[in-house]
């Protein structure tokens, strides 16, 4: 028997916390996981396939894809202009500035939504004015995105400013000094240096536009087949006891988070850089 | 002479706003959208709820505030949320030191899956919780007969917390324990220092800041929790009810400024979360470096 490394763990520590790790794992995040799959398919695939093409269903899930295909584009378009700013220039206020878009993490969903509520709800700032112009945004599909957008505003931008930071200016400078108009120098130098990264952040910024709850749940209102949402649609099969219809809708979408998931991985992949966790 | 000097030295520069004036142009239009777009998406909307919970007498809001029953929803979202913190502090350090210093079959797997709070909505995991934790679910009914109930009560609360704080702590001290050089730890063992003695003395003061942050941010996180707790809670007031669930529970009964006070008392929370968390990575960053 060779001797054992001083660095190593004797073979029963290594066992024991193998051990504990797979009960913590598997009660929390496993089980769980399996229980969607099960309850969704409990009395086959016929009820479950008929929930999810329900039209109700199928509304909220258009209400979703939308959502996102509104919410990402625009979060990216933030993130990149905040990490230009942020990662290629120097002036102060910056590390408050890296704080003020950082805030949308520490905030209550529940709390994101209600903002909204209070400057476009009927009783807000804008009350009067939008029911005057017919315009509705709470109880409506902008508060979903407005509420949405919120939630997620930060992750683009979380993403790409440590990796501009760390790529430096020495390539942009090289490109400005050689008479490549800033625009130009954007597409050609900084692009191809962050579009993995932009890759992840969209990714992520995705899977919680799709999945988020709390925020969208206080300005929907709750209309089926107009302004319910995947999640929305869940929480109203499950509180009408529909428990497999609930559980096929939740399926689809633990199916995108596994496929998020792997995607993620890939990336890593291609791209190995340690990431903070801050969603 | 000393007087001609002082008149004729040239007047020292003023700093200039940016201090090196960077050659990359495009910094007022990208700094100007970044504001803007942070001031009408984040800024200005929260202010309204200031100004919304302000709109009362003193007297109204601190009872609106600090009532019992918001008194009893803010003891379990804080509390909850510590508890599932602690719980994830523990083993989510187990978790990290596997995945960084041992090989096993599946972990390629295992390490995806930690992220998968991140990536499941939360209503998806607040319903899956509540099905397996019920009295007549695969792990509630194991623990039933011992006379436990988790989902519908407090203890619901924690576990739907736990899942959702999960990655923060493996996440922030992953990197830091892949970092850590074998030296210290050879050091240590070659000075005599017994395997328990190195993790203790030597490894965990190491991982301390990362450590500490992580468990803030699952902290956090926990605090303003609302979808994947409403399902497992019970949500009786005084006892499952959280502080996220009665601003809606406020807003449905038309009470504005009662769930805008509620949303300030959970705003100044979160920032002074921020702070800690800002305070203890400036910290990591120090230790590290």
């Amino acid at each position: 028997m060779s001797p054992r490394h001083a660095t190593e763990d004797a073979p029963w520590v290594k066992a024991l916390i193998l051990a504990v790790m797979a009960l913590f794992l598997a009660f929390i995040l496993l089980l769980p996981m399996i229980s969607v799959f099960y309850e969704a398919l409990r009395k086959g695939w016929e009820p479950a396939k008929a929930a999810i093409q329900n039209p109700d269903a199928l509304a909220a899930i258009k209400l979703t894809l939308i959502t996102a295909a509104v919410t990402v584009p625009f979060n990216a378009v933030f993130g990149v202009c905040a990490a230009w700013a942020v990662a290629k220039h120097n002036f102060p206020g910056k590390s408050f500035l890296i704080t003020l878009i950082d805030l949308p993490f520490s905030v209550s969903p529940v709390v994101a939504g209600l903002i909204y509520v209070m400057v476009f709800g009927a009783q807000g700032w804008f009350g009067d004015w939008l029911i005057d112009h017919d315009i509705k945004i709470i109880f409506a599909i902008p508060g979903i995105i407005l509420a949405t957008i919120f939630v997620t505003f930060p992750f683009i931008a979380r993403e790409l400013i440590p990796l501009m930071q760390e790529q430096g200016v020495d390539e942009e400078e090289a490109a400005v000094s050689l008479g490549a108009s800033g625009l130009r120098t954007f597409w050609s130098v900084t692009a191809p240096n962050i579009r993995w990264g932009l890759l992840y952040g969209v990714l992520l910024c995705n899977a919680r536009a799709m999945g988020e709850f709390g925020a969208v749940s206080v300005v929907s209102g709750h209309i089926r087949g107009l302004t319910n949402t995947m999640p929305l649609h869940v929480e109203i099969l499950y509180n009408e006891y529909d428990f497999v219809g609930a559980f096929a809708v939740a399926a689809l979408l633990c199916f995108l988070a596994i496929v998020t998931l792997a995607l993620k991985t890939l990336l890593e992949m291609a791209q190995p850089q340690s990431r903070p966790a801050r969603h | 002479m000393t007087a001609k000097a002082l008149t004729t030295a040239p007047a020292v520069p003023r700093r200039p706003f940016v201090r090196r004036r960077s050659a990359i142009p495009g910094f007022a239009l990208s700094l100007g959208v970044t504001i803007a777009l942070l001031s009408i998406i984040v800024l200005i909307p929260m202010l309204s709820v200031g100004l919304k919970a302000t709109q009362q007498s003193f007297p109204d809001f601190l009872d609106a505030a600090f009532n019992a029953r918001a008194l009893a929803a803010y003891r379990l979202s804080f509390g909850a949320a510590f508890i599932a913190a602690v719980i994830n502090g523990v083993f989510g350090l187990v978790t990290a030191w596997a995945l960084v210093r041992y090989e096993f079959p599946g972990k390629g797997v295992i390490n995806a899956l930690i992220d998968l709070p991140f990536a499941l909505p939360t209503a998806v995991a607040g319903i899956a919780l509540a099905a397996l934790y019920a009295e007549n679910g695969w792990v509630g009914s194991l623990v039933a007969p011992l006379g436990w109930k988790i989902a519908f009560t407090p203890l619901g609360v924690v576990v739907a917390l736990t899942f959702i704080g999960l990655p923060f702590v493996v996440r922030t001290v992953e990197p830091v324990m892949r970092d850590l050089s074998a030296d210290v730890e050879e050091a240590a063992a070659s000075l005599g220092a017994n395997r328990l003695d190195t993790i203790i003395r030597v490894i965990l003061p190491a991982l301390a800041p990362a450590w500490l942050t992580g468990f803030a941010l699952a902290f956090a996180r926990g605090i303003g929790e609302y979808g994947s707790v409403i399902f497992i809670a019970g949500n009786m007031p005084y006892r499952s009810e959280i502080a996220p669930l009665l601003i809606i529970i406020e807003l449905e009964q038309y009470d504005y400024a009662g769930a805008a006070t509620i949303a300030v008392v959970m705003l100044a929370a979160s920032f002074l979360m921020l702070f800690v968390i800002n305070a203890m990575q400036a910290w990591a960053r120090k230790r590290s470096a």
